[in-house]
């Protein structure tokens, strides 16, 4: 059984656990604000291409599977929900429903860079892998290829962030068996989860803007 | 020859108007700046502390000095910026009569077309008192023309067309510098812009264009490379008919507008694809990588040619196949010499 | 003072020993000593870069170098300066030190990562002199395509990552100091009781955060693009090189106010520190820094007045530009208001603070012709540019820096500097600097372009006077490096206030503990309250 409350390690810099709290979340909110500039430079340099060659853009766009697509946005949406769980389990300070929210958030997780990474081996294999293997025989060939070139790079760098998301989760959890995170100081499992939907809802754009923009074709 | 002679000093149309904006700046912000210095040293003299533990006068705000040194250098900056957009404009829109010279720049090196055929590499002749539109692209990177004496200067960029026009006053020998950074022989890729007086410059005409003028090399370049064979004149064809296209708007087959200018005609010669006419098929093919920037130069020039300006009809008839020009009004055939003493080419 | 017999209390630099305990220490002024170390090490290396150009340049031929060795030079040189001098310099060796002292706290919000982006910084310095010992760059330092992606033959990619390695070590910084001086000023410190130094700060700290992800975005796709050879900005395969320069310079326009803030910064605690005296208009100079951060973000297109954008999108950043210039000017009027009237000495954070007002007026003002685009479209990549940024950069930003390190000496080492050394180094830097740059002006507006290894002779004789300004320059830049480090052990005692200044910093020993602050201070006075702190300075009118 876990004790209700657990002695706070306040950081040597803090005046107060308040201020400790305060202080992480204000932090990772900032560093969100800097990820969202980081994915929003690709996003405009994406947009302008867009502008420029809308037919070979929509082309590229049908070519994606939406199927997987979608499945893979509905994955990470649950994770979320187990996430935002996780964190709910935090407040009222059920350790173990921390413990299991965390692993089924980091499997979920996983499911999604695995549908993902199907999906790449997939666009290798029909020829759309910009530099390794790609045809551009079809009308607009080399425009179509950029819209790939941007599409491994913004969803590349999503899926790292994923990867260094799941790594975050591992440490939360080793944090929450360590009995670290408690009723009283959950912030350490709040500031994991606001990194964790931040993810997801840079995806929801990245399933906007690469899988449904052809659909209509 | 008095062109020969490297001349220092402005010498074009609108250096009159930015040296006398130049100038104004340097002394206003002269004044403004020995102002703050006489202050300072003054201050840093006369109110040197006179004793180790002397404070100063605790005085801090002064709402009237705020807004008046918040207001005055506003207002100050909106006329700096006015002042330079209407320079800016000047030197950004070229006058109707311009002279079109065609430059493609390389690593490391100028190269230049008048109308009339005449090359020329790292260097160009230009008569005085008469506007000259440069119309540029680049073979490989970004560089950039620049003529300090007439106060011009523009990138020049690969894959498309960017212009800058000017007009010389004084005859003379002024430096033309590459200004963007291009690779190894950056520095290296500099020449000479030679102004020179009107007969002197018909005098320096007439020495070249062996080869004729741009537009008639653009014919022979039409037939060499087919156009002839899917470009008809007349409605008829299954491409679009190329007369009297030249600035004017043409519908796409996505229902948008454009203007056939230098960087369509080019677009369309380079990557067809990216624009069709409304009412065509996508079948023309690309010829990049088969025909040079200075041919598309000239087949440019040749639809400047049968363009709305000129007089087309003698030129073409329905069906036919274009003919030499010969001694048709306004374009010279091979071998002759070029614009006569009366207005140069138009666009 | 304490009295000969007594126990010394332990300072920073006392309390633990050993290099282990500096490596990973997590005390931010350890931390700041460790930036020190590396960005002087840099700065040198970046400075030597730029002899050998000056040297280069005293003939109008290439006889010191070739040609392609002075291309890698200018860029190295660039490169060096920009994201591993200037960027990181005042923030992350003066402000990492600082700000937790002057707003009362006794380390960063997060002092780990702190600590981590010194590490992170490392190694973007280590993998870009990697680039360097491999052949070296030879884009410039803006990276310009496709000539970056498609045909230089150089390290491009190394250089590349290193830089955005650097920039998460700025974006880190930006982070902890926002969080640190909203969360964790001391009780009673309310906004408008901060030293400027910490809206100055402030102000930087978010374009480092907003601005540096973009830049590392670009370089990505410019080092995917080397790579991978696709297209993204290449237009043989249907890229758009303008776009990387919109893309580049909406990083590096903010940038050039990371670099120009914080001397601001500095400069606003010394002249009233020196002045004895207030800052005049601190409402209005507090709001000016927030102003240049937020107006900064929306000019960058003042760099591509010439690159084939359209006339009205050039006269839209024109206008945007001249914006900007008003707060740079209220900040300028408010410090020659606030040395008016005070109770002046000339000690060297004063002449290197006047100094700053000096040149930076004069390369702000310049920055108005720019501005202007029928003007600029003459001077744009020509020797006045060149001059333009190092007024500000070098006349401000290093000026201002090496104010802010003789300032602030006594609390840092505890020791003074030799004051008549000092003045005589700040006299050679102002001298030097001057004759280096002020006739780069007049070659620009002669037509000398930029990034030339070779130039007509007529522009000889101004490079022969800026090249001996640069040896000056070099002398009074190497002579601080000497006696300061001197001056560490040899260096007369300092006491905990050697000026008399108002800042909490200065209510600590010198040097301070390694917690700064025994007990918490709560404050109840204005910033550069004199008439408060009147008796306790022992100051009279």
């Amino acid at each position: 059984m876990s004790p209700e409350i657990a002695p706070l390690a306040l950081h040597e810099q803090f005046a107060n656990p308040n201020q400790q709290r305060e202080t992480a979340s204000f932090g990772m909110w900032i560093f969100i604000i800097s990820e969202m500039m980081l994915f929003g430079g690709l996003f405009v340099a994406f947009t302008v291409y867009r502008m420029y060659y809308p037919q070979a853009f929509d082309d590229g766009s049908a070519g994606m599977d939406i199927v997987l697509g979608s499945i893979n946005t509905a994955v990470l949406i649950c994770s979320s929900f187990t996430m935002a769980l996780a964190v709910y389990s935090a407040e009222v300070g059920s350790r173990k429903l921390v413990s299991a929210f965390l692993v089924l958030t980091m499997i979920i997780g996983a499911v999604f860079l695995a549908i993902k990474f199907t999906e790449y081996y997939k666009h290798f294999l029909d020829h759309k892998a910009p530099a390794v293997w790609f045809d551009s025989a079809g009308p607009g060939g080399p425009k179509i290829e950029l819209f790939y070139v941007f599409y491994f790079i913004m969803t590349g760098l999503h899926a790292l962030h994923m990867i260094v998301g799941i790594g975050l989760l591992m440490a939360t959890l080793i944090r929450n068996l360590a009995g670290q995170i408690t009723a009283a100081y959950y912030t350490p499992i709040e500031v994991a989860g606001l990194y964790w939907h931040f993810i997801d809802i840079i995806w929801v754009f990245l399933y906007g803007i690469f899988y449904i923009s052809g659909l209509h074709k | 020859m008095r062109s020969d002679i490297l001349q220092s000093g402005p010498a074009s149309s609108i250096s009159g108007e930015y040296e006398w904006f130049f100038w104004t700046m340097v002394t206003v912000c002269t004044l403004v700046a020995l102002g703050i210095a006489i202050v300072l040293v003054y201050s840093m003299i006369r109110f040197h502390r006179k004793r180790e533990n002397q404070m100063g006068s605790q005085r801090q705000l002064n709402i009237p000095l705020e807004v008046s040194w918040t207001a005055i250098p506003f207002f100050a900056f909106i006329g700096m910026f006015a002042y330079g957009a209407k320079l800016y404009f000047d030197i950004e829109r070229p006058p109707d009569n311009a002279i079109p010279i065609y430059v493609v720049g390389k690593q490391w090196m100028w190269k230049l077309q008048h109308p009339g055929g005449q090359r020329e590499i790292n260097e160009l002749h230009v008569p005085i008192n008469q506007p000259v539109k440069l119309t540029m692209t680049s073979q490989d990177v970004i560089h950039s023309f620049y003529v300090p004496s007439f106060r011009i200067k523009q990138d020049v960029l690969p894959d498309r067309y960017t212009s800058i026009w000017f007009e010389a006053t004084r005859p003379g020998k002024y430096h033309l510098f590459c200004a963007e950074y291009c690779g190894t022989k950056h520095s290296g890729m500099i020449g000479w812009v030679y102004a020179m007086e009107p007969h002197d410059y018909q005098a320096w005409l007439s020495d070249g264009g062996a080869e004729g003028s741009l537009a008639s090399m653009g014919q022979k370049w039409f037939h060499q490379f087919a156009c002839a064979n899917c470009h008809h004149f007349d409605s008829a064809g299954r491409c679009p008919d190329l007369r009297n296209l030249f600035g004017k708007p043409v519908e796409l087959s996505t229902g948008e507008t454009v203007v056939a200018d230098e960087g369509y005609i080019r677009e369309s010669i380079l990557d067809p694809r990216a624009k069709i006419v409304n009412g065509f098929q996508d079948i023309m093919p690309s010829f990049k990588g088969q025909i040079s920037e200075e041919q598309v130069i000239d087949l440019i020039s040749f639809i400047k040619a049968i363009g709305p300006q000129s007089n087309i009809e003698q030129h073409t008839s329905p069906g036919s196949v274009p003919q030499e020009y010969g001694n048709q009004k306004g374009i010279a055939g091979p071998g002759t010499v070029s614009i006569s003493g009366s207005k140069p080419e138009t666009r | 003072m304490q009295p000969a017999l007594a126990l010394v209390p332990k300072n920073y630099l006392t309390e633990k020993q050993g290099l282990l305990s500096w490596f990973f220490t997590t005390d931010h002024k350890r931390i700041a000593i460790l930036y020190t170390a590396s960005i002087t090490a840099l700065f040198f290396l970046g400075g030597f870069f730029a002899l050998l150009m000056r040297l280069e340049l005293l003939t109008p031929e290439t006889n010191l170098v070739q040609p392609e060795t002075y291309n890698k030079l200018f860029t190295m040189h660039g490169i060096i300066m920009v994201w591993f001098f200037l960027i990181p310099s005042i923030p992350n060796t003066l402000g990492n030190f600082f700000i937790p002292m002057v707003i009362g706290a006794k380390d960063l919000a997060f002092p780990k990562i702190n600590l981590l982006s010194w590490y992170i910084f490392m190694l973007g310095a280590a993998v870009t002199i990697y680039a360097l010992f491999r052949g070296g760059v030879d884009t410039g330092w803006t990276f310009y395509t496709p000539f970056s992606t498609s045909y230089s033959t150089t390290y491009v990619v190394a250089a590349a990552i290193g830089i955005l390695i650097a920039g998460f070590s700025s974006i880190m910084t930006g982070l902890n100091f926002i969080a640190t001086i909203h969360k964790m000023r001391a009780p009673g410190l309310t906004w408008y009781r901060l030293p400027i130094f910490v809206w100055s700060m402030y102000a930087t700290s978010l374009i480092l955060v907003l601005a540096t992800p973009v830049l590392a975005v670009t370089l990505l796709m410019v080092a995917v693009e080397r790579l991978a050879q696709v297209g993204i900005f290449d237009p043989a395969l249907g890229g758009d090189p303008v776009l990387f320069q919109h893309m580049f310079w909406f990083y590096s326009h903010p940038a050039v106010y990371i670099m120009v803030l914080p001397g601001m910064a500095v400069v606003s605690e010394i002249i009233p520190a020196f002045a004895r005296k207030p800052l005049f208009g601190y409402k209005a100079v507090a709001y000016s820094s927030m102003a240049i951060a937020v107006l900064g973000f929306l000019v960058w297109g003042h760099h591509m007045f010439v690159a084939g954008t359209s006339v009205y999108s050039a006269m839209t950043f024109s206008l945007l530009s001249y914006f900007v210039a008003v707060p740079s000017a209220i900040k300028v009027f408010n410090w020659t208001a606030t040395i008016y009237g005070g109770a002046l000495s000339w000690d060297t954070p004063m002449l290197y603070a006047v100094g700053f007002i000096g040149l930076f007026t004069i390369g702000g003002m310049t920055g108005l012709f720019l501005a202007a685009l029928g003007l600029d479209v003459h001077v744009t990549d020509t020797y006045f540019v060149i001059a333009h940024f190092h007024y500000i950069m070098v006349g401000g930003t290093v000026m201002a820096y090496l104010g802010g390190v003789h300032y602030w000496w006594p609390k840092i080492s505890g020791k003074m500097y030799p004051e008549g050394l000092a003045k005589l180094s700040a006299m050679a830097v102002f001298l030097g600097f001057n004759l280096t740059f002020f006739p780069q002006f007049i070659l620009g507006y002669l037509g000398m372009p930029r990034r030339y290894a070779a130039y007509p002779p007529e522009f000889h004789m101004l490079n022969v006077l800026s090249t001996a300004g640069a040896s000056i320059l070099g002398v009074g830049y190497v002579m601080p490096l000497c006696y300061l480090l001197w001056s560490w052990k040899y260096g007369k005692e300092a006491e905990p206030n050697p000026w008399r200044a108002t800042g909490l910093e200065w209510k600590t020993p010198s040097p301070p503990p390694t917690h700064n602050f025994e007990i918490t201070p709560v404050v109840t006075w204005n910033a550069y309250d004199y008439k408060a702190q009147q008796e306790e300075l022992q100051l009279v009118p």
